[in-house]
Formats: C-alpha cells, structure tokens, sequence
C-alpha cells in the first residue's frame, strides 16, 4: 500500500517539522512537548528558517534539538535564555521565537530575566517545561516544588513553590497559559493561539519528570495531573487562512477571542466560568488553587494590548540585521557638523 | 563676616620681581561635591582651549552626590604636556574641610584664591593669598537661593581671569558653549564673572608670575571626552544593538549613544535603524548583546569592573560558541566596589581571560581620544571578523575628562561583516556546509543567521562541546580539535588587531612599554630623562594578544620598563609570558592609588631602577 505524505501550505511534511531523536528519559513529558511543538508549526505552517530556538539550561533546556531540527536554535545559559530572546527579537523583528525553560531555569535562577521579558513584552513564545525538580544534576528541588514534598537528594521541601503563571500576569504578561504534557489536544491549541499573540507569550507545561519526580502525590506526575487537572474550556484555534467552521453550540457556551493576527481563539465552556480578558479573576483563581484540591489547565489571561519592546523602540520596518551597511554608518556630512559643533 | 582686606598678602618679598611664567603651570580647583563647579571648571578649561594654550582637565570627585571634597585640576602647558602633576601652582580653595591639606599641596611660589569669609587653617610664606569676595558678588547677582553656590563659582572663574590674564570674551564664549542656549543661565553666570573680574582689577594687586598668553597651539582641536568619542566612533562604526546597565564611569558613553543615535541614525520617517535596552543588570546586558550578535546585528555594550565581572559567563560562552559582542570597559579602581570615581588600568587581565575553562580575548587600549573613536568602529569590525567578544580597554582618565583632540576623521574603510553565507551562497554551495569547519585556515568558520532563508541555513548554537557540523560532542578529537582551532583563531587576531606605537631611539639602553592613558605621562617622563642623558625607547601597546613587533623591541633593548597603572604589574606578567627568555630584564613599573600616573614618578622610577644597573 502506499500513501501520500501530507503537505501543509507551504509544501512541507510533517517529518519536516521534526528535530533529532531525543536523549531524554522515556516517557519523559518533555519529549511529548517537543512532538506538540512540531505538530502545531505543522499545522500553522510556520515558515522553519524563520523560526529561532532559544533556551537556557537543564533537561527542558535540551528539548530545543528535538523538535523544528531546521531553524536555527541558540541554547545559552542558566536561566538567561530570556536576554538571548531580546537581544536576538530586537536585531530580527521577523523571528518567529520559541523559549524553552524549565522551572528551576525560569523559576530559580533566571526569575528576574523572566520577568524583566514579560515586562518588555519581548514577542515570543516562552514554554514552561515544570516537572518541579532539577532532573540534569539528579532531583533537587526546584522553585515549583511542592510544599512537604520529599526528594531523594532535595530532602523535605519546607518552602513554598512559586507559582509561575501567577508571576507572569503580575509581571504584566499579555498570555498566560497552562497546560499539561499529557493533554496534547489542549496544548497544541494553546502552542497556536500562543504564535499568534502579540507579545510574550507564556505556556506553563506540567511535565512530569518520570525518573526524579513522579512519586505518588507529586503534583508534577502524570498520575496527579490527570486526576487534578481542571480545564477551563475546550480550546479551539482558528488560523487566519481558514475559513470559519461553526459548529452548532448552545448559546451563550461559546467565547471567541480575536488575536491581533485576526486569528480566533474559540473558548467552550466546560464547568465554571472563566473570563480569560479578566486579569483580577485570572488571579483569583490561581490563589484559590493552593489549596491544592485542583489545578485549572488553559487560557488563563490573554491581553493583546500592550506594545512590543520592538514597537516601542520604534524600529525600522525591515529588520535591524538586513540594512545595508550604508544605512548603518552615518554621512562624512553628519560628522563634519558634529565636528563644528564640538570645535 | 565682612570683607576686611581683598588685597594679596602673606607675599613673599621676592616675587614682585619674579620672571613671569607664561602658559606653564597647573591650577586646582577644591570644591565641594554638588556644588556645581564642573561649569565653572569647564568653562576656564575652554577659554584656555580657545587662547590656543594646550589644556587638559582632571576631575577628581568623591563617589557621591554632594558634599564630599572634589578637585579639578588644570594642566596648562605651552609644550603640550597633559598628564597630571602632582602638586599645582594655583589653588583656589573653595572648601573649607579640604583646605589644609590643599594649602600644603601648593607649589612653592604658588598663588591661593579663597573666599573672604573663610579662616585659613594655615598660612604659608611662600605663597601668595587672594582673597575674593565671593558673599557680596553673589549678593550682588540677584541669583535665587538654589542658584547661589553655582554663581559662587563664577567668582572664581572672573578673578583668575583677570590674574591669569585670560580674555573674558573667552570665558563668555566658553559659558555660552556649555549652556548650549540657556540664555539666562549663561547671563547670570557671566556678569557674576564679569563682575568679579572688574572687582579684581579694581582691587587686586598682582604680584604673582603666573600668565596666559595667547598661542596657536590648539587651533582647529576639539576638547572633548573619551566616552563621547567612543559612542561617536560606534555609531559612525555602524552599531545596532546597544544594551546596557549604569555605572560609573561608563555611562556617559550611552548617554551619548543616547543623545547622538537619534539624531543621526533616524530614517526620513521617524523610524530607528539601532535600539537601545537598558537591561535589569549586566548579567542581562550581555545576554542581549550576545543574542543580538548571533542574530547578526552589531552589539555593544559599556561598563566598568563590577559589570564586566558579572559578564563574566556570558563572554566565555561567546568565546566558545564564537558570536560577536563588543564590551568597553571604561576601568575604575578595583578591587570590589574600590574606588569607583578613581582611576585604574586594573582589568587587563581579568578581560585578557575573561570566562571560566581556557580562552582569551582581544582587548583594544586607547590611549587617547582619537583612538576611541577609532576604536569605536574597529572593536565592532574585529567581533565580526573574529567572531568573538572584544573588550576595549578605555579608563575613567580618558573616558570623563577633557583632552584637546583633531577633529574625527571620517572612516575610510567599510564595515567589515566577516564571514556570513547567505541564502544565495547556500545555494550555490548546494547546501554544504559545516558551522565549525575551517575552511580558511585562518580559525575563522563561516556563520549563517537565523532567518536565512535556506532549509539548510539552521545550525544548533551551543556552549557545549561540539564538532564541526555544530552537532553535541563529547569526544576527545573534537574538544581538542575545536579548541585548538580557536587558539590558532587567536593567533591570527595577533596579525590584524591595531599594532603598538612605536619610537625606537637609537643607542638607547632602555626601552619603555605602556599603554593607554599613561601617554602622556610616559611622553613626558621621555623628555625629562633625555635631558637628564638617558635616552629610552617607547613602544605603545595598543591591544591584546600581544604580537611580534613587541617581541623585537624587547630584544632590541637592555632593560624594559613596563609602566603601568595598577599594583600588580598585570601587562607586565603578561608580556614576561610572551617572552620568557627575556622575562629578567623587563622590569615592572606600577602603581595604584587612584590617580593618574605622572611624569615625575615615572621619572623617578626608572632613574632608580637606572642607578641600580650603573651601580
């Protein structure tokens, strides 16, 4: 028998979105995250030699060589992937930028360059890889760990976790999603509508770490995730050049949320209400989870208004990295007169 | 307190009928942090500047915000000598707290300027004492209360000018020029010089030698600092990125980056053709330098030691993962916070092999202000050809003070992009080609940017070890291969970063190695031993790694002084490596405590060393 391989728009297979076999552990939920990566650039038919790859260090860090293996890709160091992104976004503005971090690269030593990013509202996708617990250097606890959680070589966690999301809508942050490594329906639609969004856009993954941090009641493992776990809508995403499907919902179940791309974001209800456009209840519901009876999954706060660093710095509209040199090196005229005036 | 005598006392009987001296002499300013006094200052320096004597001004302040002691030291000098003298001829003692000690530092047959209602500490014999009435003119200004200790300055500034006999058009000129337009501000401060001018002419007796004459010694120089000559010389240099933290005594450079980038680097519609972030700490600063430079784009930062060692990281991992940056360190004193208003040349090796593991990177030294807008360009041209960090060197001497200069020669040569394959060259080399492979034999590989539009185009940037196709690699061949590609990359950076200056001397015994702002000092120092009998040798490193020219010089001489401004004698060590066969006779010439060096002690220096060897 032999078959087709599907092209998306641009004439490209899936195999082509896909990077190098991966070295993580198996069953590692990063490793499912990269395959969600490739599916949704797939699927977006994003343009892979305009993609730029950006991380820091630690397991999460590594993923970058496994998924989109033909755009180009920069792995920097502990915790300051996010200053790669700015400098690299600001000389490029066509760069379509992926962050990937983890919770002890975005949560421990790199917490001030990841707010600083949401703060300058760098455009890009920033991918939390959270498996609570530093997984390269063999199971200490990391910023997101549980409180009470015990680890072979972290001993007993006495400290409370930072909650990520929370810090990226109190940093400013314009898209704050969380999701789970096992739920790649849901994460895929989020890594899509995340593309679209004009500025940084946060998705927080659980991704359980199955060799140092799967225990039972550890809220990083799959076991937990899907017991706990509480979608806030069924997420659908509707790409620009699609024309709109309408399936036939009850009235009043449906919110669309149109990205600055003219994309739609189409949010169904599921069980409670949540209004991602209300950043106090975004905030809200995330206090209310310590209680850790639940974690809500989805769009928690999307806010498309704010200017990009790269507009707000009022650049050309060609990217800084393609003017020619004589747009580069000011006049002989122009030094002559700053020559004058100083004489 | 009233004004009881404003004529010169305390004169030594001697000096009325002293020689004058003409435009050879140095002036300290002693004020008080805040104060205003920089206008002041700034505005003798220029009037000076602009009656064609060669000038050059020292500030040296407190690391504070007001109210410690600062000086303002004024070389004039009619052979165009511009390092710092350690005593001055004239002190015009605006602080009380300070005043003792200044006194004491006069120049035998000096003059003193001192505000009226100050109570000496100490009187001296040998020195001439001016009152000025400085209370009654600033009265006499009308100038509201917040304005008044910035008018006292002026008093100062009109009553040298009329011992010094320093045209007053000059001192209206020089203040119209640092007001830059403020009219009212300029009026008030002149007719206050104005007026303690014609009160001094009035009521002074001038009994002391020391003049200004005219001259043509600086026709057509700019006076300026070597921070604005930096940021000037990086913009006519092409930079696009500029990220930064502040910290003394680097700021100014992007403040100037700041003020010049919009009016020279804005297209027809508004639209900038560079960006500036100031980041959250120098950790982030070289982050987006660095990010910025692998995407392609000329980046640059300036600091000063703190900040270069919290780059610390990052400048290894772009030595290693070969991405361009530019990094001016303008040097204060360290160690630790140090001094941070005090100068230093204390960087040098800690720049040299900044990062953890082996590497080393070029370091460009300015030692003037020519040089830092020359460097401004080269440094961002050799980050690109090399594809490395370059460190530029630059001091809070050089970066903050003024120095006559020629005007800023246009740069004659393109910017230099270095090795970049686009899409076109992609295709043309069928999609072949491997990020690490030296394919030049020069050390230095090929590059793509991200966004090159060619499926082959993409490679995996890392400070992991890797083998030529930029693929993760453990083994031992590739560690070795790779690190002794970047090696041999330094050792072709030795063949094209700029070369030292040399003046070889024949029949001379010792051969003198500097570098940076000890120029003039060292120039000076050449002149006063050469009359004194000993002739040197001079060679001026210019940067880093050191080459061959530097070689043959050391073996053309006896003996080889390495003066420099820090304890450990670090370019020193450094050049004892390079030449280990001679390391017995290259002596260390160095010292730190904050201030420049100067022509005197170097002098003494070697004079010692010099007796030793007759001996």
């Amino acid at each position: 028998m032999t078959t087709t391989a599907t092209l998306n728009r641009l004439g490209l297979s899936k195999t082509d979105y896909n990077g190098a076999p991966s070295t993580l552990c198996n069953g590692c939920g990063h490793y499912s995250i990269a395959n969600i990566i490739n599916g949704a650039a797939y699927d977006l038919s994003l343009d892979l030699t305009r993609i730029a790859k950006f991380s820091g260090i630690g397991c999460s860090s590594k993923s970058p060589t496994y998924f989109l293996g033909r755009s180009h890709s920069i792995n920097g160091l502990h915790g300051r992937m996010p200053s790669l992104a700015t400098g690299a976004t600001t000389v490029n503005r066509d760069l379509v930028a992926i962050g990937v971090s983890g919770d002890g690269d975005t949560g421990s030593i790199g917490l001030g360059q990841f707010k600083h990013l949401l703060r300058r509202n760098v455009d890009m996708v920033y991918i939390i890889e959270n498996n609570g617990v530093y997984g390269l250097t063999k199971g200490q606890l990391s910023a997101t760990a549980d409180l009470g959680q015990k680890m072979k070589h972290g001993g007993l966690n006495e400290t409370p976790p930072l909650d990520l999301c929370l810090e990226a809508i109190v940093a400013g942050c314009g898209f704050v999603a969380r999701s789970f490594a096992g739920d790649a329906r849901q994460l895929q639609s989020l890594l899509k509508a995340a593309f679209s969004h004009h500025g940084t856009a946060v998705v927080n993954v659980i991704s359980p770490c199955v060799t140092f941090n799967s225990g039972e009641g550890s809220t990083k493992s799959y076991i937990w995730a899907k017991e706990h776990g509480l979608p806030l809508h069924e997420i659908g995403f509707i790409p620009l050049e699609h024309d709109e499907i309408r399936a036939d919902y009850e009235p009043g179940t449906i919110r669309e949320v149109t990205m600055h791309d003219g994309t739609v974001i189409r949010l169904k209800k599921i069980g409670q209400e949540h209004d991602p456009a209300d950043r106090m209840a975004a905030i809200k519901l995330l206090e209310d989870e310590r209680d850790g009876q639940f974690f809500a999954t989805g769009l928690l706060y999307v806010n498309e208004e704010r200017w990009t660093l790269v507009e707000q710095a009022k650049l050309v509209d060609m990217p800084l990295v393609q003017l020619p040199n004589e747009r580069l090196r000011p006049s002989k005229a122009a030094l002559d007169q700053i020559n004058a005036e100083l004489t | 307190m009233t004004v009881t005598s404003s004529m010169a006392h305390s004169t030594p009987s001697t000096v009325v009928d002293r020689v004058p001296i003409v435009n050879d002499f140095s002036i300290t300013t002693a004020t008080v942090n805040g104060s205003g006094s920089q206008t002041a200052n700034n505005t003798l320096l220029r009037a000076i500047h602009k009656m064609g004597v060669p000038v050059n001004g020292k500030n040296i302040f407190p690391s504070n915000i007001q109210g410690l002691p600062t000086w303002f030291t004024i070389r004039v000098s009619k052979d165009g000598y511009l390092a710092r003298c350690e005593q001055a001829e004239i002190l015009v003692a605006m602080n009380k707290a300070s005043s003792m000690e200044d006194i004491q530092n006069i120049v035998s047959g000096g003059i003193c300027l001192y505000p009226a209602d100050f109570q000496l500490p100490i009187m001296r014999d040998d020195v001439t004492f001016y009152q000025m009435p400085v209370n009654e003119l600033v009265m006499q200004s009308g100038a509201e209360a917040k304005l008044k200790p910035y008018v006292a300055n002026m008093v100062y500034v009109g009553t040298l000018a009329y011992l010094l006999n320093i045209d007053l058009a000059e001192i209206e000129a020089a203040l119209s020029y640092n007001f830059n337009g403020k009219q009212k501000a300029m009026e008030l401060n002149y007719a206050t010089a104005k007026a303690a001018y014609d009160w001094a002419d009035a009521n002074l007796d001038k009994i002391d030698p020391f003049r200004i004459e005219r001259m043509s010694k600086t026709a057509g120089t700019l006076l300026i600092d070597g921070n604005t000559a930096a940021a000037l010389g990086a913009i006519f240099g092409g930079v696009q990125f500029v990220a930064w933290y502040p910290i003394t005594p680097s700021t100014s450079i992007v403040d100037n980056l700041s003020e010049y980038l919009p009016k020279l680097r804005r297209e027809a519609d508004g639209k900038a053709t560079y960006a500036i972030v100031q980041a959250e700490d120098e950790l982030a600063v070289i982050g987006m330098v660095v990010g910025a430079g692998w995407a392609g784009a000329r980046s640059m930062t300036a600091t000063s030691g703190p900040g270069l060692s919290l780059m610390t990281e990052f400048v290894g991992y772009a030595y290693f993962a070969e991405i361009p940056a530019v990094i001016w360190d303008v040097q204060r004193m360290g160690p630790s916070t140090g001094l941070p208003t005090r100068v230093a040349q204390d960087d040098l090796l800690t720049a040299y092999t900044l990062g953890h593991g082996d590497g080393r990177h070029v370091c460009l030294i300015p030692a003037s202000i020519a040089e830092c807008f020359e460097f401004g360009g080269t440094a961002l041209d050799l980050a690109e050809r090399l594809q490395t960090p370059v460190i530029v060197l630059s001091d809070l001497d050089l970066g903050l003070n003024l120095w006559p200069t020629r005007p800023f020669e246009y740069p004659t040569k393109p910017l230099d992009r270095g090795k970049v394959l686009s899409a076109e060259d992609l295709t043309r080399l069928q999609g072949e080609w491997q990020r690490y492979a030296d394919i030049d034999g020069d050390g230095i590989c090929y590059r793509t940017l991200p966004g090159t539009n060619h499926p082959a185009a993409a490679y995996f940037t890392r400070g992991t070890g890797h083998n030529e196709a930029a693929g993760y690699s453990e083994r031992p061949e590739d560690w070795s291969a790779n690190l002794s590609r970047l090696a041999k990359k330094h050792d072709y950076a030795r063949t094209i970063i700029p070369a030292p200056v040399t003046e070889l001397v024949d029949g001379a015994g010792a051969g003198i190695i500097s570098y940076g702002t000890n120029d003039p000092a060292v120039q000076e120092a050449r002149d006063i031993l050469k009359a004194a009998g000993i002739s040197t040798s001079y060679l001026r490193l210019r940067a880093l790694p050191l080459e061959s020219k530097l070689t043959e010089f050391i073996q053309r001489h006896k003996r080889i002084y390495v003066i420099e401004n820090n304890l450990d004698g670090q370019m020193h060590s450094l050049i004892q490596l390079h030449t280990p066969a001679d390391a017995d006779r290259i002596i260390s010439v160095a010292k730190c405590d904050g201030l420049p060096l100067t022509a005197h002690w170097i002098r003494e220096s070697i004079v010692a060393h010099e007796a030793k060897e007759q001996a």
